[in-house]
């Protein structure tokens, strides 16, 4: 089976049934897509489906319906999205380990809302971080949005 | 060097037989352990001591030996070598590097002494200068007890200097002139004379020859370029773009995948099983049966993550009774019983209390009983760890804080001696103590036996992860003062009751082995803190109970701050003081604490009128070194409460990056209100009820307080951060919680009295 994943056809095996999640990761081998709780409560696993954010631990292979992007398709070292930079410049992650996810909400948010208030942040960002980074996550929604702001 | 030998060394920690370690081991203490770097170097490649590799290609790698786990130690540890190389982080490459003996940590044994991280008597002194060699005997490489630091901040800059001085001998030598008159210039020495420069790459290898200088001047404080200043994490590339950095993403050729069941009741073993369902499963090969120091049950292997949590879910398997109370409250009466003990260690007893209630009126007397239930780590990444059994070697990959305890344990797994095992530590998903833990590793190196030498990744489930935690115990605290109506307290008394975590540890660690004797992290928090009082006592009773538990943030004082400093408050109340101005009284002989408090009430408007329904809550805490004052500004919110600010003033002694530790200070905050507002671990039949996050939940973005902190350098230690940020915060929290409704918190957590906002 092949799914369309970062504006490629990857090979995700031959189970319909298995979690995009563990597709992603342990078939097609990329693993920035994290495995966090399982059953959708935490976000670590976020990807887009259709530009929509999905918890991928929770989406069978066989029922994805449209165009998959990951934190691998959202920017590289050289070539990175204006979160990721804002994650930089506000030095966001501390374990790093729920921050694919964490920016891939974000990146959502941003698309539908371009200026959100603390409200929106709020209800869009409700991805679980054990390092308490959600303060400089805020910070860094706002500097991420004064930058695409300014790019328009 | 033996494992077995180690292993008996390592029982002096429990045992605090500090003064006979010494005098055992002075050879040890006092000789180098051999640079591991020399073993492995490639071509190309000088090392200078354990800490620094230059290639001919100018790169220069530093080996940072402490787990980054979040708290940026990367950042700050290779900081401290460059600031001697006059480097900035861009031109260095940070490292685990390999586990070894030389990277032992002597910072995280000093906080294990039975002192007052104040009190600078002989006794204390002596017993802190001890405790570093106790750290090198051991050979103890781990990340813990906010130590890396104050362990590193001489030896990395030691590391640094030495290689400089090294280095421009060297470039002296090939420039016939005096090493005086060199500079260094990014990665190159340059003669200004003459205009020769050579890189330290071309440099390195005449250079690591010449042996260390024997006397070092460290860069001055005055001229330091990066360390005190906010440096750009070495780490945080790679984690906002998806690289597989952690023990979880290891991927190896030929790898094969893992996960285990293991018994829902501690210590429990199957007692029959049937595998069919299991086996049948596609994709999933072997069921193997693991008996285990850390635990009985069950490894799946299979091809791939999922067909193992499958094969682990289809396991039939009937488990043997718990051998303990089996419900919380049954646990938590046996922590009870001990409070109506006689108290097996008392590290504070200052006049005599029981002198001053005897001839108390009864309205001069305040009593209270405190409760914590116990709590799981929930670091995001699940316990995972990666082994490889092959031709006589053992590879271990895993996010590990304890790494040379692994290589001991699992050595004796698979029967070579300690040079066979190769651990490497992946960057960490979360440790928060969990991850000093062996049950993990041991685990794949268990499943390694049965692959043929392939590759085993074993991944925990979340449920797996959080019902086989070794959770911070359950603890209680019961207290009593004499106050009369505006006067300073003249008695406080204070009896805490936890199971033993240091028993725990060593019972699962190393067999056999265990330590006798009483647990100082039981009173870690309590019998520490600044005040003075004239009858001033502070005792401890360990209870009985088998529950695996282990250091969780802050350890005793996650529990000991909010007894000690809701009871404060409670106090305050009592005599009509305010609780800022009667805390500036009674720690009026500790000028750090009176700077702390001062400050955090000028940041937060102390005094301020509060509308209905909201109010600030004042706590002070030293843990780790690093003393705390905090207050905390709740609100009502159509009848929930909001945790609206937090203000956090720290003494520190010296900053490494302000950046990083002001992380450290409002991470801590953020763990310690998560459990106060709704964390629990119960049990049922000797089982954890909460397998997941959506009954052990933590604090979410529309949860989190704005947090203010102020870093004060004025103290002449260097305090820790990852962890002081936590015992403050909850009874800060507490007591806005009283001053906005007049409800006192006593027992956690708090959503079992009041609502939040959610």
């Amino acid at each position: 089976m092949k799914l369309n994943i970062n504006s490629k056809l990857v090979e995700v095996g031959d189970d319909p049934e298995m979690p995009l999640l563990w597709a992603l990761r342990d078939v097609a081998g990329m693993k920035g897509t994290k495995f966090g709780c399982g059953i959708a409560a935490c976000g670590a696993c976020t990807v887009h489906v259709d530009g929509e954010p999905v918890r991928s631990c929770q989406l069978m292979v066989g029922d994805v319906d449209g165009p998959i992007t990951t934190i691998e398709g959202i920017g590289d070292a050289d070539n990175l999205h204006a979160v990721q930079q804002a994650w930089i410049e506000e030095q966001v992650p501390q374990c790093g380990y729920c921050q694919s996810g964490q920016i891939m909400a974000a990146v959502a948010l941003l698309r539908d809302t371009p200026e959100p208030t603390d409200e929106d942040i709020d209800d869009a960002m409700t991805n679980l971080c054990r390092c308490g980074t959600y303060p400089r996550i805020r910070s860094a929604i706002k500097r991420a949005s004064e930058t695409i702001k300014q790019e328009a | 060097m033996g494992f077995a030998k180690i292993a008996r060394r390592t029982f002096l920690i429990g045992a605090a037989a500090i003064a006979g370690g010494v005098a055992v081991g002075y050879y040890y203490v006092n000789k180098p352990y051999a640079n591991p770097l020399e073993d492995d170097l490639a071509d190309g490649e000088s090392t200078f001591n354990p800490y620094i590799k230059i290639s001919e290609d100018n790169t220069v790698t530093i080996i940072t030996p402490r787990a980054e786990m979040g708290q940026g130690v990367h950042t700050s540890l290779a900081a401290l070598v460059a600031e001697e190389l006059d480097l900035t982080l861009d031109d260095i490459v940070a490292e685990h590097g390999m586990s070894d003996w030389a990277y032992y940590n002597g910072g995280m044994m000093e906080d294990g002494v039975p002192f007052a991280a104040f009190n600078e008597s002989f006794m204390a002194e002596a017993a802190r200068v001890a405790m570093p060699a106790v750290g090198k005997l051991l050979g103890l490489q781990a990340t813990g007890g906010s130590s890396s630091i104050k362990d590193g901040f001489d030896k990395m800059r030691q590391a640094g200097c030495a290689t400089r001085y090294m280095l421009l001998e060297a470039a002296a030598k090939e420039f016939g002139v005096s090493k005086d008159s060199l500079k260094l210039e990014g990665k190159t020495v340059v003669d200004p004379a003459s205009g020769n420069s050579k890189t330290f790459g071309e440099l390195a290898s005449a250079a690591a020859a010449l042996g260390a200088p024997s006397e070092l001047v460290l860069r001055e404080e005055k001229d330091w370029k990066l360390l005190g200043k906010p440096q750009p994490r070495v780490d945080i590339p790679a984690k906002v773009t998806g690289q597989p950095i952690f023990g979880i993403d290891v991927d190896l050729p030929d790898m094969t995948y893992g996960t285990v069941k293991m018994s829902p009741r501690f210590w429990a073993k199957a007692k029959s099983y049937d595998d069919t369902a299991a086996l049948a499963v596609p994709g999933v090969q072997k069921v193997v049966p693991l008996e285990t120091q850390t635990g009985n049950g069950f490894g799946i292997i299979a091809d791939n993550t999922w067909a193992a949590f499958k094969g682990a879910e289809a396991l039939e398997v009937e488990w043997e009774e718990a051998s303990y109370p089996k419900t919380s409250e049954a646990m938590m009466e046996v922590i009870a019983a001990a409070l109506d003990t006689e108290a097996d260690q008392s590290l504070r007893d200052d006049g005599s209390v029981v002198t001053a209630f005897a001839d108390a009126p009864q309205e001069e007397l305040i009593e209270a009983e405190y409760s914590v239930p116990w709590l799981a780590h929930a670091c995001m990444e699940p316990m995972n760890a990666t082994a490889q059994w092959k031709d006589g070697v053992l590879d271990v990959w895993a996010p590990t804080q304890a790494p040379t305890i692994i290589q001991m344990i699992c050595s004796d797994l698979v029967g070579v001696e300690s040079d066979a095992v190769r651990v490497h530590t992946t960057n960490l998903g979360g440790g928060f103590g969990r991850r000093g833990e062996v049950d993990f590793p041991i685990y794949a190196v268990e499943l390694a036996k049965h692959t043929e030498g392939r590759p085993v990744k074993v991944t925990w489930s979340r449920e797996e992860d959080q019902r086989h935690d070794t959770y911070r115990p359950a603890a209680m605290g019961r207290m009593k003062a004499r106050v009369k109506k505006g006067e300073l307290p003249t008695a406080f008394d204070m009896h805490i009751s936890s199971p033993s975590i240091m028993k725990s540890l060593l019972d699962r660690t190393f067999p056999g082995q265990a330590a006798a004797g009483p647990d100082n992290t039981i009173s870690h928090g309590a019998f520490d803190q600044p005040y003075t009082i004239p009858n001033y006592r502070v005792q401890s009773s360990k209870a009985d109970l088998p529950v695996p538990i282990g250091f969780w943030r802050s350890v005793g004082n996650s529990y000991n701050g909010w007894f000690h400093e809701g009871f404060m408050d409670e106090i305050a109340e009592k005599a009509g003081m305010d609780p800022l101005a009667m805390r500036l009284e009674l720690m009026k002989d500790y000028p750090e604490a009176i700077s702390v408090l001062n400050k955090v009430a000028e940041m937060s408007g102390w005094g301020r009128e509060m509308p209905e329904g909201s109010g600030l809550g004042l706590a002070h805490v030293i843990s780790f070194g690093t003393w705390v004052a905090m207050v905390v500004e709740v609100s009502d919110n159509d009848g929930d409460i909001s945790i609206d600010n937090v203000w956090a003033a720290c003494e520190f002694g010296t900053v490494i990056d302000p950046s990083i530790v002001k992380a450290q200070i409002m991470s801590g905050i953020v763990f310690g209100l998560s459990s106060a507002i709704g964390q629990e671990i119960t049990f049922e039949d000797g089982e954890v009820v909460e397998g997941n996050f959506d009954e052990f939940d933590s604090m979410r973005m529309n949860q989190c307080p704005k947090i203010h902190v102020e870093l004060l350098e004025t103290y002449h230690k260097i305090g820790g951060a990852g962890e002081p940020g936590t015992p403050p915060s909850i009874p800060a929290l507490a007591n806005a919680i009283y001053a906005a409704t007049g409800q006192r918190m006593r027992t956690m957590p708090f959503s079992n009295d009041v609502s939040f906002v959610s």
